[in-house]
This record gives structure tokens, sequence and C-alpha cells, in this order.
């Protein structure tokens, strides 16, 4: 509870909100003019193919390069004028991990740790010994980086996010390299995170993933963000305007002449059935007009659009498209 | 964990790292001892130092020998060659004469211009920044453990130089270059001087360095250019037609050190020396802050 108090001391809730951001590098635009708004306590899916502008985002979030133009404001400061009390409310994983080679994973930590104006040097050997336990590297905490695989680098960066408490957590593919088990878990600790109140900013370029972790979701496409909002309303929006409707039949070319009759787009007769993008036709006319029309009606199914279907309706493109 | 969050919300608006002990500020070296430990733990470095160490003990051996073969006629170098059958301890000194051109600034220039570019390089310079360990404190603690790294590289040739000049050509009262005679423990006293002033001047070359690191990200390029700078200083003060540019060089007066072993010291040049060197020091740890602390971190 006192918690709670505690983050939304200063009235706004926002964790992350930026104005007409841009980023330009020579004669390219990398980000153009976003508004980014993560909520307070959301677990923020920030989707997009790779080089759609999601890292360079990142970066001029955690003052690493500067915007061309627009503002930022993180946890409340500006940034970049505010970022040394910002940050250290801010965990960050940025463009895969990154440590010495020679060090062990638990010496990398005491060295960043050790960067730490801010960090207390009594308590170090046990708060990096309890973030290496909980991303499960503490039984690999003396070997040298160079010898851990990608999946226990990328769970390395992960625990020097976690080295002290974080109000915001800014997690860029978290989960790129790891295998099947370490996704669980990353989304697991994520979850964890997310209920003990922290703030978490994840970027990714699988749909699935931010489908299954995120409460929001903000998609970039050629350094445009095309929409955010909560997670929830994107699959609503998408059921409306998404939606397909699969007729069974044995007669494929009637059942789409009726079906375009009825207003459905993108009629596509297979074979032994004839799909449809429903649009704004109520569904319960559909079988009906088949039936006066005398198609047999052998099936009838209404398929429920993936994320990755909502993303092609935003932007045109297959997901794969990098811009 | 209550009772401290407690505290915070009376206290007003406040962050919940607020309530994370401020006592890191007390310690402002644990940082510079974490970069004191990559620098002296990185075997490139090791290398270094163990090459300065033996170049003592190899001139004190070479001299020992020759001596021995044609009866002290041997060496004709920079002034204290003659005098080291005299007394060991002008190995030392010797040693530094034959470390200054080139081995010497090699090591500052290992240290310093790996010292932004090799995080960059590696990646580990956003993980620092994102920490934050700040841009001008990260610039002045890695600075701080060159211009340490230095002064260890000097003092290790000194010692190795005692070390061996002491086994090979004994001790005693010491003969200065002016002739009068001076004690042992004298003589030390001048060798700590003169391992510090070299140290000065190569905290300047450092920071020439460390300009250089904020300019890549290759650190091999960064660390190469620095010496390139040393090197071509070195030519520039060899040509006698630039004698007006001579007293801006920061490698000109370098060699000044051999006034400590007059009597009376003659701090003239010695002077001149450390405030070209604090000038150069000063001029590019502010272009490397300028350059630093806008710059666009993608690496």
């Amino acid at each position: 509870m006192s918690t709670q108090t505690v983050r939304t001391a200063g009235g706004d809730t926002a964790a992350v909100r930026t104005a007409g951001l841009t980023k330009r590098f020579r004669n390219q635009t990398a980000v153009g003019g976003i508004d980014l708004e993560v909520p307070g306590g959301a677990v923020y899916g920030f989707l997009g193919p790779n080089g759609s502008g999601k890292t360079t985002t990142i970066r001029m979030l955690l003052g690493l390069i500067a915007p061309t133009s627009g503002t930022i404001e993180l946890l409340g400061e500006p940034i970049p004028g505010g970022a040394a009390r910002a940050l250290r409310r801010v965990g960050a994983l940025v463009e895969g991990p990154a440590f010495h080679p020679y060090l062990s994973g638990r010496a990398n930590l005491a060295r960043l740790d050790a960067a730490d104006p801010h960090s207390d040097a009594r308590t170090a050997p046990a708060r990096i010994d309890a973030a290496l336990d909980r991303v499960g590297l503490l039984p690999a905490a003396t070997k040298r980086y160079r010898a851990y695989s990608l999946g226990m680098r990328q769970r390395l960066a992960i625990a020097n996010a976690l080295l002290v408490p974080r109000d915001l957590l800014m997690l860029d593919e978290p989960t790129n390299g790891l295998d099947p088990q370490g996704t669980r878990e990353v989304r697991h600790l994520v979850g964890e995170l997310a209920t003990e109140g922290t703030t978490v900013l994840v970027s990714s370029h699988l749909l699935s993933e931010v489908d299954q972790m995120c409460s929001h979701v903000g998609v970039m496409f050629e350094g445009k963000l095309l929409m955010q909002g909560l997670l929830s309303d994107l699959h609503t929006e998408a059921n409306r305007t998404a939606q397909t409707v699969r007729v069974d039949t044995d007669r494929v070319e009637d059942a789409a002449a009726v079906l375009r009759t009825v207003g459905l787009t993108d009629v596509r007769p297979g074979v032994g059935h004839v799909t449809g993008l429903l649009g704004e036709v109520a569904i319960e006319k559909v079988v009906p007009e088949l039936v006066n029309d005398g198609v047999p009606v052998l099936g009838f199914a209404v398929l429920r659009p993936s994320l990755e279907d909502v993303f092609v309706s935003l932007t045109g493109e297959g997901f794969d498209v990098s811009g | 964990m209550s009772a401290a969050e407690a505290d915070v919300v009376v206290g007003g608006p406040a962050t919940r790292t607020d309530q994370l002990p401020r006592t890191g500020r007390a310690l402002p070296l644990r940082f510079l001892r974490s970069e004191l430990q990559i620098v002296f733990g990185r075997r490139r470095n090791l290398a270094l130092l163990g090459v300065l160490a033996a170049i003592p003990v190899l001139l004190a051996i070479a001299i020992k020998v020759s001596s021995d073969d044609d009866d002290g006629g041997g060496g004709g170098g920079p002034g204290f060659f003659e005098a080291i059958t005299s007394n060991g301890l002008f190995v030392a000194f010797a040693a530094l004469a034959a470390t200054l051109p080139l081995f010497l600034p090699l090591a500052v220039a290992a240290a310093s211009g790996d010292a932004i570019a090799g995080e960059a390089n590696q990646g580990t310079l956003r993980y620092l920044l994102t920490i934050p360990a700040g841009r001008t404190r990260l610039l002045l603690t890695k600075y701080a453990a060159v211009v340490i790294f230095g002064l260890v590289a000097t003092a290790l040739v000194a010692l190795a130089g005692v070390v061996a000049g002491l086994a090979l050509f004994g001790g005693g009262d010491v003969i200065l270059l002016s002739g009068t005679t001076t004690s042992f423990l004298d003589g030390v006293g001048r060798l700590a001087l003169s391992v510090l002033y070299l140290s000065a001047c190569l905290a300047a070359l450092g920071a020439i360095g460390m300009f250089i690191s904020t300019l890549t990200e290759q650190p091999i390029a960064a660390i190469v250019a620095t010496i390139g700078v040393d090197v071509l200083m070195f030519i520039l003060d060899s040509i006698s037609q630039l004698a007006w540019l001579h007293p801006w060089l920061l490698v000109d007066r370098w060699t000044a050190f051999g006034d400590l072993l007059r009597d009376p010291v003659s701090t003239d040049v010695i002077g001149q020396g450390l405030l070209v060197s604090l000038a150069y020091a000063v001029v590019f740890m502010t272009a490397a802050w300028a350059r630093f602390s806008s710059k666009d971190i993608t690496s």
C-alpha cells in the first residue's frame, strides 16, 4: 500500500511520456515524431519489426542518444536534464547483453554496482547474489562471462537490471537467444515484477510474446508509432474490423458470390470452403443469406484474428518486412 | 522496509530510491577501485608492466657485462649511463631515460586509449551510463585510473632499476651530475621526485589519450593514435629548425628530470615542464569532456 503511495507521489502516473520524439541520423529518420505513453504499473509491449526504431527510442529514453527534436519525461523527470535522478529508478537491458569477457558473472555485476554512485557497498554481495539467483544464474556465478551461452548472457543482463529495486524496467528484446524454457521464465519474471508494482517496458519483434506478457501495447513501424493502448482494446478493435468468416460448402463459387453480395471483403474461394473478411457486416446475417440462395452450409466458423492479422491490417504489410 | 517507506511518505514527495542508503556518496573511491582492478587485471597492461620491469634489469646486465669486458669504458649514453658503474642507483635513472620516449608512453596510451573506446567497443559503455555512472564522473574516474597506472608504471621502472642496480653495482653515497656527493637516501629521494615529475608528464599524455578515446569505438586505433602523437612530438622536438615550436611540445622537457640530480637542484625547466603538462591535461580533458558529454552512444 505504502509502496503505491510513494510511487504515485507527484500525481502523475505516466512512467514514460514523450512528445514528438524524433531522431534523425544524417538523412535517415530512425524515429519520426512519436508520442509514447507508458502508464505507471503497466507492462507495455513495444512491438515492431527489426529496424522499426524501437531500440533508438529506448536509447533516447535512457539518455544514451540525444533526440533531434521532441521531449521525454521519464518517471516525471525530463530527459536528458533529469537523467541522473530518473535513471537510478530504471533498470535497463539495451540491445543485448555486454560485459567484460574475462570477468565472472558475479564480478561483472560487482563492477556495475561499484559504478553506481547510490548503491550501498555493504549490501552489494547479497544484492548481487539475489539478482543472480532470480535469473537462475547463481550456479554459474563464478564462471567467466566469455564461457556463458547467449541465454546465460541475456540472463546476466536482466540480473543487472534487478540489482537495486526499480520503478521501471526497460527490457529491449529480453528473450533474444533464450530457449523456450528460458523464454517462459522471463515471461514469468516480468509478470512477477509487474505484480510487485514495477512498470515494465518490453520491446519485442515477436507478436506472440507481447500477446502473452503485456497489458498495453505500442506498435512501431518505420519509425512511427502506429497505435498504442490497452492490448484488450487492440483485440476488440481487431475483432471488429478483421474477423474472418469461413463457410464450408460444396458450392464454393455460389457461396463466394453470396458473401460478396452481403458485403464481405477479401472473399477467397478455396477447396470445399470460402473465407471472407466480415468487416461491418453482422454475423447473424450471413448464414440466412446463404440458405436463402440455396447454398448448402456444411460448416460455419468465425475466426478471431491473431495479433499478426491486426498488425497486417495496421501496416498493410507482413510483419517480417523491415522498415 | 515499510518503516522506511512511512518516513518517505511523511517527508513529502519522494521516490522509491530515496529510501536506498546514500552511503555510496561517502565512498567515491569504490568506482575507482573497481576501475583499477580492470586496468591492472588486463593482460595487455600486465605484459606492458612486465616489459617495463625487465628493461632496467636488461640494462644493468648489459652494462655490467660490457664494463667487465673493457674495464669501465662502456656507456656513453645520456649522462647517467657512465655513472651507473659507480652507483647502482643510476640504473634507475638510466632506465627511466631509456623507457621515456616509447615504453612508458605506450603504457599510458594503452590505458587511456582503451578507457572509453574499449568500453564502447565491448558495449559495456551503455550499461555503465544507464546505471547511471554519470558521464563526467565516468571520464574523471577513468582518467584517475590512467594517471595511477602511469605512476605505477614509472615507479616500477625505478624500483626494478634500484633492485637490479644494487644487486650488480652496489649502493653507497651518490656522486651527483654536478660533482658533489650526497647520501644514498638523498639519491633515493631525488629518484622519487623524478618518478613523480615523469608521472605528471605522462598524465598529460594520458589526457590526450582520453580525448582520442572518446572519438572512436576502436581501442587499438585510439592507443596507436596516442602513441603516434607521442612519437610525432619527439620527432618535431628533434628538428632544430623547429626550435620555436619546441617549448610548446609536451615531450620537450621530459628529460629535464636529470636536473634533479644537480646540486643545487635546478627547477626552472622542471617547473615549465609541469606547467606545460598541466596545460595539456586541462585542454585535452576539457575537450574529452565536451566530446563525451554530448556524444550519442550508439555502440
